[in-house]
C-alpha cells in the first residue's frame, strides 16, 4: 500500500502569549512543531505500515524551515519526504493551499491520502476536504480509527458529536485524522541519526501541475480584513455583595462571554 | 570553533526533552518515594533507542555518539536523577566496555540485546573493602579447566536487580595487585551468582542498587573481557567514559533545579511582589545558571573528545568534578529559594538535592577526580 | 463574476435523524438580522429524507423560502450527495452567501462545497457583520484563540462561512411569519458516491479528562464537605461542565486525583474556570491561570485567587453555588 501524509509546521499555540503592553502575539521563542492532528495522521500511517506493510511519503507546503518537520517524519519512520516551497505559494488561503497541494499530489501514486483534521494555527479543517475535491476523491473526515482489509477497502471510525460513525470506502481516498486517534510515537534515536542523511525532495511551482493564477495570495478568495488580539485580561473585578446579586453578576458575566 | 549543536543534535534534544517531560517526569516523585525501579520507563526508552545511543548500528545500536548520549542523560536527569543513572550505568559501564574490549563474538552476543534495551547492563567493581582503592579487590577468579570459579561480592551496584548482564572484575592473581585483576562478563542466570541486599539510599532511590554475590560461580573462559590481568586498565578506561555520563547526570540535576526555581520565583509572592523581583533571587539565579552552563561546556567537551577518539580522561574528570559540585551547590540554592516549600516533597527540588549528592561520590569521588586532574598536571 | 447577480443568504439546515439542530436555528436568526440590514432574503436549505414536515418551522425561525431537497440519498449525511445538492442550489440560485454550522458535519461539507464551486470559506465564525460594501465581515478566532481575525471574501460568491454552534442567537419562533416552501429536485451522480455509512453509534462520553473540559467547576477548602461537593456536581451538570478541585480536596478524599488542578495535578485552560472556596495558593494557580475566564468565590477578600480572577465575589461559595444552580435551572 502507498500512503501519502500531508503535514504542516505550526507554532505551538499553547506556548503563544500575549504581550501585556501592546496586546499583540509574542511569537518569538515559540517552538515550531508538527501540527498535532497531522502527527496523528502520520502515526496512523506508521501503524498501517507495521501491520500491513506500506510505503509512506510525507509532504509539506511551507517555507524553507519546514524542512525540520520532514526530518522529524523521517525519524519517526517515513520513507520519502517532499517539501513544496515556492514564494508563489505565499499568502494562500485554504483554497489556494489545497490547490497547490493537490497539484503536487497529482504527481504521486497512492491508495490513501491522510491529512490532519485541522491545523492549530488556523483551525479551519478545510484543506483536507478541499484537496479531496480537487483530486476528485472520496473523503472521510474526523477519523478516530482506520482499518484496511488488505485488499482495497478501508473501514473507518469517524468522530461525531454524539458518538461515532463507521464508514467504508475503497482506495484511493482521502481521510482527515484527529490527534486523539492515537499517541504518536517518539522519533527514534537511530531515526534521528539517519534523518539528515536522507534526501528531502524540494518542489516549486514548476514541478507541479498548477495554474499559477490560482496560487498564493492572488489565488485566494478570502483575505484578512483585520486581525486583533482577543483583548487583554482586564484587571479583575471584585464584588462584595449579597448572594442574589452575586449570582446575577456571575450570570451576566457568563452571558457577556457567550458561555450562557 | 563552533559551540552550536548540529540540526541532528537539535532534533535529538527536542525528542529527548519531550520524552523526559512526558514519560519520565510524571513518575519521578513516585519512583523516589517508593524506591521503585522504573522498568516501564526503561521499556519505553528501549523502544526508541535510548538504551543504545552510542552503540554502532551494526550491533543494533542507534549509531549516535557520546555527545548525544550525554545530552540524553542530561535531559533525563533534569526531571529524574534515577532514570539518568540507569541509562548511564547501562551504557557507559556495561555496553561501552564490551564494545571497546570485547571479542567479536562477545559483541555479537551482548551488544544487540543491550542496545535494544532487551537486556539491562550493570558494572561491578566496588567491594566492601575496595572503593576508591580499587586495587584492594577481594573477589577471586580461579582457573578450572575451561572455566573460572568466582568467589566474593560487589556492592553498590546500580541496576543490579534488573540487569541481565554485568561487567565485573576479579583477582586472577592476588600477588600482582592491580596487575592481577581481570574483567569478566557475567549473565544473570549464571550458577552461583546471586543478587544480595538492596541499599536504602539518600537519593537516586529507584536505581536498584544492590550487592552482587558470587559463590563458586562457574564462568566459561569465553566470558573473560579483554585479556587476562588487564582488568584494572579496562576498569579505569570504563570509568573515564562513565564519568561523562555522571557529569551529564549532575548537569541535568542542576538544570532541572534551575528550571523548577525559575518557575517558582516568578509565581511565589512575598511582601507584595514575586520573589523574582528581589535582587538576591536574581543574583543567586545568575550564579546557578553560569555554573551550570560551565558544567555543560565541560561535559560536552569531554564527550566531543571521546567521539573524536582523543585522550579525554582529564576532561571527563574535570567535567565530573565540576558538574557534581555545581549540582550540589545549585540544588542547595534551589531549595533555599523555594523556602519552606522547598523542604517539602510538594516540590521536586528537595529530591534533586538528595539525588545530586551521589554525583560527588560514585564513579570516582570528587577527591579522586582531583587526583586525576592534578596528577596529569604534575607528571 | 458580477457580484450584483448574487442574492440571498442561504442557510444549510443541519438535521440529524430528522431533528433540526439548534445551530441551524441560530444561523437562521443571524441570517434574518443580516438580511434585514441588507434588504435581502433568507433561504433555508433543508436536506434529508422524509423531512418536509420540518419546513414550516424554519419559516417561523426566520426563513423567507425553504428549499426542501428530499431524497433517499440524503437520509443520512455523507459528504458527496450533500455536496451535490448544495452545489446544485448554489449554481442555480447564485446566493450572495451560504452559512453552515461548524459541526463535525458542517466542517466536512463546507470545504468540499467551497472547493467545488471555487469560492472562499471562513471557518468557525463567532461574529458576522455587514461591511461598507455590503460584504460580510466574518470574525473568527485563530492561533488557539489567541487572535481574532475578520475575514472577507471580496471577489467570489457565494461568501461562505461555517459558524460555531451556540454563539449566535436564534430569533423567537414566529408562527405567523409567511414564506414559501419549495420542493427542490436534485439528480444525483451516483458514480461519485463512494463512501458507505455502515452505522452511527451514540455513546455517553464520560470525559474525566478535565484538561478537555470547556467549563470547570472547581472547589477547595471553602466547599467544606460532601454536601458542598454534591452541590458542585449539580451545578456542573447544569452547565455541562466537569468538576475539579484543589489538592486539599483530593487529599481529603472528596474527589479523585485525576481531577486535581495545580502543580501536582493537571494544568487546565478551559473557557471558564470557577474557583469556589479556593484560596489560590500558587501550586493551584499555576495549574489554572491561563483559563480564558476565571470566576472566583471566596470568603476572604484578600485571598490570592482574586489576583488572577476576572470576576471575584467575596462570599460564601456553598450558598452561591446553590443559588446559581437554582437560577440557571429556571
Amino acid at each position: 500500500m502507498k500512503i501519502v501524509v500531508c503535514i504542516k509546521q505550526v507554532p505551538d499555540t499553547t506556548e503563544i502569549k500575549i504581550d501585556p503592553k501592546t496586546g499583540t502575539l509574542i511569537r518569538e521563542g515559540v517552538p515550531s512543531i508538527i501540527n498535532p492532528d497531522d502527527k496523528g495522521g502520520l502515526e496512523m500511517a506508521l501503524q498501517l505500515k507495521e501491520e500491513k506493510g506500506a510505503h509512506i511519503t510525507v509532504i509539506t507546503m511551507g517555507p524553507p524551515q519546514a524542512d525540520l518537520i520532514l526530518r522529524e517524519a523521517f525519524a519517526m519512520g517515513a520513507d520519502r519526504a517532499i517539501h513544496l516551497t515556492d514564494r508563489k505559494f505565499a499568502g494562500a488561503d485554504t483554497l489556494a493551499t489545497s490547490y497547490a497541494l493537490a497539484g503536487a499530489l497529482k504527481k504521486l501514486d497512492f491508495d490513501l491520502l491522510i491529512t490532519g483534521r485541522q491545523a492549530i494555527d488556523g483551525d479551519t479543517a478545510q484543506v483536507g476536504p478541499q484537496i479531496a475535491e480537487h483530486l476528485d476523491l472520496p473523503q472521510v473526515s474526523y477519523l478516530e480509527d482506520l482499518k484496511f482489509d488488505g485488499e482495497k477497502t478501508f473501514t473507518m471510525k469517524r468522530h461525531i458529536e454524539e458518538g461515532y460513525q463507521i464508514l467504508e470506502v475503497e482506495a484511493p481516498c482521502v481521510v482527515t485524522v484527529l490527534a486523539s486517534a492515537n499517541n504518536p510515537r517518539y522519533m527514534s534515536v537511530g531515526g534521528i541519526v539517519d534523518a539528515y542523511q536522507k534526501e528531502v525532495e524540494v518542489w516549486g511551482k514548476d514541478q507541479i501541475e498548477v495554474d499559477e493564477t490560482l496560487l498564493g495570495l492572488k489565488g485566494s478568495p478570502t483575505s484578512v480584513h483585520k486581525a486583533f488580539a482577543r483583548g487583554l485580561k482586564p484587571a479583575g473585578e471584585l464584588y462584595e455583595v449579597d448572594t442574589d446579586e452575586a449570582v446575577g453578576i456571575i450570570i451576566n458575566k457568563m452571558k457577556e462571554k457567550f458561555i450562557l | 570553533m563552533d559551540f552550536s549543536l548540529t540540526k541532528e543534535q537539535e532534533l535529538f534534544q527536542q525528542m529527548i526533552r519531550d520524552f523526559a517531560e512526558n514519560e519520565v517526569k510524571p513518575l519521578a516523585a513516585e519512583v523516589d518515594e517508593q524506591e521503585r525501579f522504573p522498568i516501564e520507563t526503561v521499556e519505553k526508552m528501549a523502544k526508541i533507542g535510548i538504551m543504545g545511543i552510542p552503540i554502532p548500528k551494526q550491533y543494533g545500536g542507534a549509531g549516535g555518539n557520546n555527545l548525544m548520549y550525554s545530552m540524553a542523560v542530561e535531559e533525563l536527569s533534569a526531571v529524574c536523577g534515577t532514570t539518568g543513572v540507569i541509562v548511564s550505568a547501562h551504557t557507559s559501564l556495561c555496553a561501552a566496555p564490551i564494545l571497546e574490549h570485547g571479542t567479536e563474538e562477545q559483541k555479537q552476543k551482548y551488544l544487540p540485546k543491550l542496545a535494544s534495551g532487551e537486556w539491562i547492563g550493570a558494572f561491578g567493581l566496588t567491594e566492601p573493602n575496595a572503593g576508591t582503592d580499587a586495587a584492594g579487590q577481594q573477589t577471586t577468579a580461579v582457573e578450572d579447566g575451561d572455566n573460572y570459579i568466582i568467589n566474593g561480592s560487589k556492592i553498590f551496584i546500580t541496576n543490579a536487580e534488573y540487569a541481565h548482564v554485568y561487567v565485573i572484575f576479579a583477582m586472577t592473581d592476588k600477588s600482582k595487585g592491580t596487575r592481577g585483576i581481570t574483567a569478566f562478563i557475567i549473565e544473570k542466570d549464571t550458577p552461583g551468582f546471586s543478587i544480595g541486599k538492596k541499599e536504602k539510599k539518600m537519593g537516586i532511590k529507584g536505581s536498584a542498587t544492590c550487592e552482587l554475590i558470587f559463590e563458586n560461580c562457574v564462568l566459561p573462559k569465553t566470558n573473560m573481557l579483554g585479556k587476562l590481568s588487564k582488568g584494572f586498565g579496562i576498569a579505569m578506561k570504563t570509568l573515564d567514559g562513565g564519568r561523562i555520563g555522571i557529569a551529564a547526570q549532575a548537569l541535568g540535576l542542576a538544570q532541572g533545579a534551575i528550571n523548577e526555581t525559575v518557575k517558582y520565583v516568578k509565581e511565589r509572592k512575598q511582601f507584595g511582589r514575586a520573589i523574582s523581583a528581589f535582587q538576591n533571587t536574581q543574583f543567586q539565579l545568575a550564579d546557578m545558571n553560569t555554573k551550570t552552563e560551565a558544567s555543560r561546556m565541560l561535559v560536552r567537551k569531554a564527550a566531543y573528545k571521546k567521539d573524536q577518539k582523543k585522550v579525554y580522561s582529564v576532561d571527563a574528570a574535570m567535567a565530573k568534578l565540576y558538574a557534581a559540585e555545581t549540582a550540589m551547590e545549585v540544588t542547595n540554592k534551589a531549595v533555599q529559594l523555594h523556602g519552606g516549600y522547598g523542604y517539602t516533597r510538594e516540590y521536586p527540588v528537595e529530591r534533586m538535592m538528595r539525588d545530586a549528592k551521589i554525583t560527588e561520590i560514585y564513579e570516582g569521588t570528587s577527591e579522586v577526580q582531583r587526583m586525576v586532574i592534578s596528577a596529569n598536571m604534575l607528571k | 463574476m458580477n457580484l450584483e447577480d448574487y442574492k440571498g443568504i442561504y442557510v444549510f439546515i443541519e438535521q440529524r435523524e430528522g431533528f433540526v439542530q439548534n445551530v441551524a436555528l441560530e444561523l437562521l436568526g443571524q441570517a434574518r438580522r443580516l438580511a434585514d440590514e441588507l434588504n435581502d432574503k433568507v433561504y433555508a436549505m433543508l436536506l434529508g429524507h422524509n423531512i418536509a414536515a420540518k419546513a414550516q418551522g424554519l419559516i417561523a425561525a426566520g426563513a423567507d423560502e425553504v428549499l426542501v431537497v428530499d431524497a433517499p440519498e440524503l437520509a443520512d449525511y455523507t459528504t458527496e450527495p450533500y455536496t451535490q445538492a448544495i452545489c446544485k442550489i448554489i449554481n442555480d440560485r447564485k446566493p450572495d452567501s451560504v452559512l453552515i454550522g461548524a459541526t463535525t458535519l458542517g466542517r466536512d461539507l463546507g470545504p468540499r462545497v467551497s472547493a467545488r464551486v471555487k469560492t472562499g470559506l471562513t471557518a468557525d465564525c463567532t461574529k458576522i457583520e455587514v461591511g461598507a460594501n455590503r460584504e460580510l465581515l466574518m470574525t473568527r478566532p485563530a492561533f488557539g484563540g489567541n487572535l481574532m481575525a475578520t475575514i472577507v471574501c471580496k471577489n467570489h460568491r457565494p461568501q461562505m462561512g461555517t459558524v460555531r454552534p451556540g454563539v449566535l442567537f436564534a430569533i423567537d419562533a414566529d408562527t405567523s411569519r409567511e414564506g414559501i416552501i419549495t420542493d427542490y429536485k436534485v439528480e444525483f451522480d451516483s458514480s461519485k458516491i463512494k463512501v458507505k455509512l455502515v452505522k452511527t453509534v451514540k455513546e455517553e462520553t464520560d470525559l474525566i479528562d478535565i484538561t478537555e473540559a470547556r467549563i470547570l467547576v472547581s472547589g477547595g477548602r471553602g466547599i467544606g464537605n460532601q454536601e458542598g461537593f454534591d452541590a458542585m456536581d449539580s451545578l456542573a451538570t447544569t452547565l455541562d461542565a466537569e468538576v475539579s478541585a484543589s489538592r486539599a480536596m483530593v487529599d481529603a478524599g472528596y474527589i479523585g486525583h485525576e481531577r486535581q488542578v495545580g502543580q501536582t495535578g493537571k494544568t487546565v485552560r478551559p473557557d471558564l474556570y470557577f474557583a469556589f472556596g479556593i484560596s489560590g495558593a500558587i501550586q493551584h494557580v499555576a495549574g489554572m491561570e491561563d483559563s480564558d475566564l476565571i470566576i472566583a468565590v471566596n470568603k476572604d477578600k484578600d485571598a490570592p485567587i482574586f489576583q488572577v480572577s476576572d470576576l471575584g465575589i467575596v462570599g460564601d461559595a456553598k450558598q452561591i453555588i446553590k443559588k446559581l444552580n437554582e437560577r440557571l435551572n429556571k
